[in-house]
């Protein structure tokens, strides 16, 4: 089963079969106390695809395992998204990967937005043509990633253009000189994020930065005093 | 439920424990078992900060998250143990840097989950004590104990009447800690950062005599309220007019003086905690303590005063994760229950909370 991690908008915990059927899903919508639910949300998460897969077994008459709540992959969002809270998935994600000694596949958290709403439109034989996913990025600017289509090969969704930070006011602006239609998203559907990994690994393919997609220098963040806190 | 993060059923005899700590600019990770230090990792970002000449915390954060991983598998290299074989993971709660304490809480919570392991969220502070527990070559710490706690983050003066259960906070700084005050002073005479070790090598031909720096909140109108807290801001200004007004001044002399000053208003206010309450017994910790000044004047004045000195080794009074360990496995010695998987990271943390969030106790069958 793959597990999927994102902390870059909300805090998003999901877990799927490798041939993407959703065991469980774990959403707080908060866009702050990212460190306060991620390990209830994960146990959760885990606890209710541990069910899923048992009832799973007992319907299809095949003897329930040991390996119902194995996770072979962690997908890790790895933004854009405000630095303080997505640090806290991609650690959650690393971490817990060592403790299963399972690989980190990072996805760029636009990515799961993105193939969630081409697989609706494949569904409902809808066109979403040429869009951008648009998410919060503070400090007065948006996170904004192009997307168009599904790559026929390995179904992933095919970027146009990668993420980038725009001022709020400018964003339409900058879309239309891309002929992007603008779709903002507030969450990042974590059972995405974890099909977009196993699509990924399917593929053979990586599809996301090992490190975070900040977008920004560190020193843009403070002001011009420096503390310090510890020892 | 099928699973349970935090079975609290574990060999209290000396449990195995992983401790994480990323409260400033050090990412820790420590390995102890029981009172026996296996492991201590330290990765500082330190040199990072030094052309801010002070921690950037969104800098110290991401340093963290690039650090941890990597420091976890070397802890449990060097202690020759597996995550499997851990009894409960530790991590620092607060206080500190709360973008910094949060990449250590996010990666506790899912080791623990993923080991399906107990977690333990304990206070950085009396971490700090805690780490006396791992000198090997020391008796245990005797209660009460008056301890002084000093770094760039904290300057905290604390009764210990048990380590794990009654922590009184005396004073702390009410504005700069001291570790702040050396970075500063030490721009001021153009020393590079971090300052400690760079006003003491200044400070090492000067004359600590030579010029009369104020000693913070000292003075008798100061002792019904401010009696055990710690002021170096007004030191800071006053080394900073003083070398306006004193263009040729010896730098030596200065570093000696700002630093005698700090010393002793530090071991005064400590050795007068002492007395108060009948205590003769004081432990030093935190990073500062590696100014070997301050050690000096307080092994001498506290054996004037009758008063014990303990250090605990300086490899473990910087911010580090063993001390984060020892303090977890202390609480598991004395039958705490862990800590649930609610709590967040508290730039403020209280230091009479020395465990965050602990499960209620379950009834015995
Ligand atoms: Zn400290």
């Amino acid at each position: 089963m793959f597990l999927g991690i994102d902390t870059s908008l909300g805090t998003a915990v999901a877990v799927i079969d490798p041939d993407g059927v959703l065991r469980a899903e774990r959403v707080s919508a908060n866009a702050l106390g990212h460190a306060e639910v991620i390990g209830t949300l994960l146990q959760q998460a885990l606890n209710d695809a541990a069910v899923t897969a048992a009832l799973g077994t007992a319907a299809t008459g095949t003897v329930p395992s040991l390996a119902a709540d194995t996770v072979t992959h962690v997908a890790a969002g790895m933004g854009p998204g405000p630095f303080t809270g997505l640090r806290i998935g991609i650690a959650a994600a690393r971490t817990f990967a060592l403790a299963r000694g399972v690989a980190v596949v990072p996805v760029v958290s636009h990515d799961a937005v993105a193939l969630g709403i081409l697989l609706r439109a494949q569904l409902t034989d809808a066109d979403p043509g040429r869009f951008a996913v648009v998410t919060d990025a503070r400090r007065r600017e948006f996170a904004y990633t192009v997307y168009e289509g599904l790559d026929d090969d390995d179904g992933l969704p095919v970027r146009v253009s990668e993420p980038a930070l725009v001022p709020r006011d400018e964003v339409d602006a900058r879309l239309g000189d891309l002929q992007a239609t603008r779709v903002d998203a507030t969450a990042v559907p974590a059972a995405m994020l974890a099909l977009a990994a196993s699509r990924a690994v399917a593929a053979g393919r990586t599809i996301g930065p090992a490190e975070p997609l900040y977008l920004r220098s560190p020193d843009v963040t403070v002001g011009h005093t420096p503390k310090r806190v510890g020892s | 439920m099928l699973m349970s993060a935090a079975e609290p059923l574990m060999s209290a005899a000396e449990p195995l424990v992983l401790g994480i700590e990323t409260s400033c600019d050090e990412t820790g990770i420590g390995i102890v078992r029981g009172r026996t230090l296996l492991s201590n990792t330290i990765a500082s970002s330190m040199d990072e900060h030094a052309r801010y000449g002070g921690v950037v915390p969104e800098v110290a954060a991401r340093a963290h998250l690039e650090a941890l991983q990597p420091s976890i598998e070397a802890a449990l290299a060097e202690a020759g143990v597996a995550l499997t074989d851990l009894d409960a993971v530790a991590v620092t709660s607060g206080p500190g840097l709360a973008g910094a304490l949060m990449v250590g809480v996010g990666a506790a919570k899912a080791l623990a989950v993923g080991l399906q392991k107990p977690l333990y969220a304990v206070n950085h502070l009396v971490g700090h004590i805690a780490a006396d527990v791992l000198d090997a070559d020391a008796g245990p710490l005797e209660y009460p104990t008056v301890a002084l706690l000093v770094s760039g983050g904290h300057t905290s003066l604390l009764l210990v009447r048990d380590l794990t259960t009654d922590v009184e906070l005396l004073g702390e700084t009410v504005d700069d800690a001291a570790g702040e005050a050396f970075d500063k002073v030490a721009r001021l005479l153009g020393l590079p950062y971090p300052g400690g070790p760079e006003i003491d090598r200044a400070a090492a031909s000067g004359d600590p005599t030579a010029i009369r720096f104020p000693r913070g909140l000292s003075r008798p109108s100061d002792m019904a309220a401010h009696r055990y807290d710690f002021s170096f801001s007004g030191l800071k200004t006053a080394v900073a007019r003083y070398t306006e007004q004193t263009p040729d001044a010896d730098v030596a002399d200065v570093a000696a003086s700002f630093r005698e000053s700090v010393v002793d208003v530090l071991v005064t206010k400590a050795l007068d905690a002492c007395a108060r309450y009948g205590v003769p017994r004081l432990l030093l910790g935190g990073g500062v303590i590696a100014n070997r000044r301050l050690r000096e004047v307080a092994i001498e004045r506290a054996a004037a005063a009758g008063v014990t000195i303990r250090v605990p080794p300086l490899s473990l009074c910087t911010d580090n994760g063993a001390m984060i360990a020892a303090l977890a496995s202390q609480l598991i010695m004395s039958g705490r229950q862990p800590s649930t998987l609610d709590f967040g990271a508290d730039s403020t943390l209280p230091v009479v909370e020395i465990q965050v969030a602990e499960k209620d106790a379950v009834a015995s069958p």
